[in-house]
């Protein structure tokens, strides 16, 4: 059995290759949502150990916004998009025609507006996945959290904790326009990574 | 007051008086603090699964409610701490996200504080005080001079165990 450590650099540029693709479907989607036209960056693929991620994206007690949805049908697992509260509050005023500098505590509505914003962008993500795997993959619906970030990157810390000492991250940044900031993280069960690799080529 | 020694995740690690242990935003993980109050020698553990046994990349000890909690009280008592004495505290085990029928690897933070009530038992070490489950992280203190163990949340108070 094929564990992450033993990844190879071509996985890499393929999961880069379906992170420059799903995030351009992001684009696309939260461009029609909001009505603007923005850009993204190339994201970068980054691999680190499970003791690391608590603070892979920032002071480990940091608030940051975590969305996390289930993945069903050819393949089992989660993904889990993160954002920092500075392009939370962004999203979110932009989708509630606030003023920009509002930066009161997220209510009820405001969770549901992130949740959707991060279930277009992982929705976009899954599809461009989905494309090049020909695998059938669909995501849960979405659920929110707002704490500390090593507590919410505990989560896949432990799903990774299970297959060994590493974890996978895809960083993507869209234009400052948007000012939005992410992490993607995909979470396949042990016996779902072999299928993506095998439908993408990738030699076990 | 002494240092703050930092304990990472899948990390643990003992101090003396007057120094004070922590660990950064416990989500579904628990942190395990025991404390022997006659010699203050005092160690946590950040552990981040119950069982080394039931996985098979299990080269850190730490990681495992099991192998983490074992080293932890062999490490205290090489350092000269009073087995009989010791108590435990433990906190964590958060479910972060509310996700029905996930995976139980996602919900983890109960059979994380299960295995690790399991381990304090077997170890002869009793548990005074908790703070374990609902659905939110937790960043903790562990002072030697005095045995608090201080709980701090998102938006809530202080708490002291």
């Amino acid at each position: 059995m094929l564990t992450l450590n033993e990844v190879n650099e071509k996985y890499f540029d393929v999961l880069k290759e379906i992170g420059n693709i799903g995030a351009g479907n992001a684009t696309t989607a939260i461009a029609n949502m909001l009505g603007l036209r923005i850009d993204m960056s190339v994201p970068e693929v980054a691999f680190l150990p499970v003791e690391e991620l608590g603070g892979a994206i920032g002071a480990e007690d940091e608030i940051i916004v975590g969305i996390m949805l289930g993945v069903e049908a050819d393949i089992d697992g989660s993904m889990m998009f993160l954002m920092d509260m500075q392009s939370a509050h962004h999203v979110v005023n932009m989708l509630m025609m606030r003023d920009p500098d509002y930066s009161e505590p997220f209510n009820e509505m405001d969770l549901s507006a992130i949740k959707e914003v991060g279930n277009i962008i992982a929705g976009s993500y899954l599809s461009a996945l989905s494309g090049l795997t020909n695998l059938t993959i669909l995501p849960s619906v979405p659920f929110v959290a707002v704490d500390m970030a090593a507590a919410i990157l505990s989560v896949p810390a432990v799903q990774f904790g299970i297959f060994g000492d590493n974890a996978l991250m895809i960083n993507t940044e869209f234009s400052d326009d948007l000012g939005i900031k992410g992490h993607f993280i995909l979470m396949p069960e042990e016996d779902s990574y072999e299928k993506i690799l095998t439908a993408l080529g990738v030699s076990i | 007051m002494g240092q703050m020694i930092k304990v990472g995740m899948a990390d643990l690690k003992i101090c003396k008086a007057p120094d004070a242990l922590t660990t950064i935003g416990l989500g579904s993980c628990i942190g395990i603090a025991i404390y022997d109050p006659s010699t203050k020698i005092s160690g946590l553990a950040h552990i981040m699964l119950p069982d080394s046994t039931a996985i098979r990349n299990n080269s850190n000890i730490a990681k495992f409610a099991d192998t983490g909690i074992q080293k932890l009280y062999d490490d205290m008592i090489k350092a000269g701490a009073n087995k009989a004495r010791m108590v435990a505290k433990i906190a964590g085990g958060a479910k972060m996200f509310e996700m029905p029928g996930a995976s139980t690897s996602i919900n983890v933070g109960d059979r994380n504080a299960e295995a690790s009530r399991q381990k304090l038992k077997q170890l002869g070490i009793k548990i005074i005080a908790e703070d374990c489950g609902l659905n939110y992280g937790r960043t903790v203190e562990l002072y030697s001079e005095t045995g608090e163990y201080y709980i701090k949340a998102v938006g809530k108070e202080l708490k002291i165990i």
